[in-house]
């Protein structure tokens, strides 16, 4: 049980001249809350997008679960049991709170157009699961009153919320958080950080970005650093932060 | 218009990062300022009262039948409009090409439906025709041209678009330009660059003192029947909701497990099949084609997929509409020569004054 979920070997990303993640070398346990944190523009989110399959690395491996998906394609990786939210939040804005979520919940679905177009009882009886299971979801973040609202009229830290139910529908193993405090008071990075761990009682792994060193040093196990496309420390919490790299990448040289 | 199409407004193309080109632009700004300005609403009135002015006297001395006869084709060719834009709006919403070979996808099922009209299974001509025997047939020709036109327009996409998908966005619109070309050269290939009879085999009955006839209502029932179609498809099927959420955000949909490359497709094979079946109903109403017939067609239903807010399937449909009983009045009651200009003076009006159109990126608050 102790193999990594998820391993990165290497990996680089270039955009013509400019090297966003530059060999970068990791492993992510199965069902721990790992957390990658770093400067602005050090490369995290791209890291992310060549996990994801959005972009497809320059050089380098990535392994998920025994099986290798470098350049794989995201819907695929998707299947997989990789899910994730985004930075800067992308839910379908003219769709209902349950679509949303449905949205994720369908591409799991058997049933084929026939079925959904002529209602056959097996497809009726897979929908009103999916259904089910969708408010269930809905529930777990806390929003369930607002399932028939429009995902675009909802209040910012719901929109977030959301999106980690719309995440959680594709039934993922691993779970990628791109930033999921930002914005948030202190009382809903509270509640994201209760979140974050009831997820991990469930089993899934959670891989995230974070800016807020409370939440990072509060719920993860192990973090990486990464500054300028290149890892500049992995360890606990308490290594990282005493880490001389890390301080400085932060905060500026010292004279 | 009804309430259950509420939940299709949702079809719209969204933010996403990168556009140029001067439509676009237009149409980008507009989402800021959805409620249309002063200004607009002022000069939208004003028209509206001298066109009324300027036609009402027209209007009462030509009597009221002649007024519901030009009424009765409006809506007719309004509705076949109304097919071809909802499948240029849906190209848009989901790729954000506009797709200019939409209007030759249009005159190609028109062209496919000719030699299968007659086969060793049945005998669609002018000689044989009339009756209900006709209409079993008609439907298994519509629906056998409109599933080859469809994976036509698959095939079109899988060579012509999808290599330049992530190519700047002039360069579809350029190769979509050169496949209208395309296609009406092997049209012209095909038949030659003449007007082609097509069979007149719809009856002609007319009711209300002869104001409307049989075909305007068979027209008319027929494209109601594709639209409601589309709109149960798009709203209660997987697959339509798969589209909904590539056209909002397609990276999002991705990381959903929607494969966007299978939507697209269907998109594609879908804006294929209504066009498909606008022709070949076109040409029972017309009774005339010709391999040119598309592109000045297909800027019509392009503008009439602009008037209703373009990304927007119902939009489209009522801009059809409109757009038809626009042009039939000035056929009826202006002069036939003016018609384009009309036309396509509205085009540009909408584009500078509210380019979001009609119904716009308004989602019904719930």
């Amino acid at each position: 049980m102790n193999e990594p979920i998820l391993s990165i070997h290497g990996l680089t990303k270039r955009f013509l001249g400019l090297t966003a993640v530059d060999n970068v070398t990791f492993d992510v346990k199965r069902n721990e809350i790992f957390a990658l944190i770093g400067p602005n523009g050090a490369g995290k989110t791209t890291l992310f997008n060549c996990v994801t399959g959005l972009f497809a690395p320059t050089l380098g491996r990535v392994v998920f679960d025994g099986s290798e998906i470098t350049g794989t394609r995201p819907h695929r990786v998707a299947k997989l049991g990789i899910a994730r939210t985004f930075q800067n939040i992308r839910l379908f804005d003219y769709m209902t709170v349950i679509e949303n979520v449905l949205v994720g919940e369908h591409a799991r679905m058997h049933a084929k157009l026939w079925d959904s177009v002529f209602k056959t009882p097996q497809e009726r009886r897979e929908e009103a699961h999916v259904r089910e299971r969708a408010r269930e979801l809905l529930k777990f973040v806390g929003l369930e009153k607002h399932a028939e609202s429009y995902a675009r009229n909802l209040p910012y830290g719901q929109q977030r919320r959301l999106e980690i139910a719309r995440a959680l529908a594709t039934d993922p193993k691993l779970l990628l958080l791109d930033e999921p405090a930002a914005g948030f008071t202190p009382q809903e990075k509270a509640e994201l950080m209760q979140l974050v761990q009831r997820l991990r009682e469930q089993g899934l792994t959670i891989f995230m970005i974070e800016h807020d060193m409370k939440i990072v040093m509060g719920v993860s196990e192990r973090i990486v650093v990464l500054d300028h496309g290149e890892k500049i420390a992995e360890g606990t919490p308490e290594v990282v932060r005493r880490d001389q790299r890390v301080i400085e990448a932060y905060l500026g040289k010292s004279a | 218009m009804g309430g259950g199409f509420g939940p299709l407004l949702s079809f719209l193309a969204t933010t996403r990062g990168g556009l140029d080109g001067h439509l676009v632009g237009a149409l980008r700004k507009a989402r800021s300022s959805v409620q249309s300005s002063l200004v607009t609403r002022v000069i939208g009135i004003a028209l509206a009262a001298v066109v009324i002015i300027y036609l009402s006297p027209k209007v009462y001395a030509l009597g009221p039948s002649y007024f519901l006869r030009i009424v009765a084709v409006g809506v007719a060719l309004g509705a076949i409009y109304a097919l071809i834009a909802i499948g240029y709006t849906m190209v848009y919403g989901i790729v954000e090409l506009i797709n200019f070979a939409h209007g030759d996808v249009f005159t190609l099922g028109a062209f496919i439906s000719l030699p299968l009209l007659v086969t060793p299974f049945w005998h669609l001509t002018e000689e044989t025709g009339g009756g209900w025997g006709i209409v079993l047939p008609l439907i298994a020709v519509f629906l056998i041209v409109m599933l080859i036109t469809g994976l036509i327009n698959v095939g079109i996409e899988r060579v012509a678009y999808r290599p330049l998908r992530n190519a700047p966005r002039l360069a579809p619109l350029i190769t979509a330009v050169g496949v209208s070309f395309f296609l009406e050269g092997v049209m012209y290939l095909w038949k030659g660059a003449v007007n082609l009879h097509y069979p007149d085999l719809l009856p002609s009955n007319r009711f209300v003192g002869g104001t409307f006839s049989a075909k305007d209502v068979i027209v008319i029932v027929a494209a109601v029947i594709l639209v409601a179609g589309l709109a149960f498809f798009v709203n209660q099927t997987k697959l339509g909701k798969a589209m909904r959420a590539t056209a909002q955000d397609r990276d999002a949909a991705r990381l959903m497990g929607i494969n966007i490359d299978r939507t697209i497709s269907a998109t594609f094979f879908i804006g294929a099949v209504l066009a498909a079946a606008g022709g070949i109903t076109y040409g029972l109403y017309i009774n005339s084609v010709n391999n040119g017939l598309g592109f000045p067609i297909g800027l019509v239903a392009f503008t009439a997929a602009v008037f209703g807010g373009i990304g927007n399937i119902p939009g489209a449909a009522l801009g059809g509409l409109i757009i038809g009983l626009i042009r039939a009045t000035n056929d009826g009651y202006v002069d036939p020569q003016w018609t384009d200009v009309v036309t396509f003076a509205i085009l540009i009006l909408v584009l500078t004054l509210r380019p979001t159109g009609l119904l716009g990126m308004r989602v019904p608050e719930k």
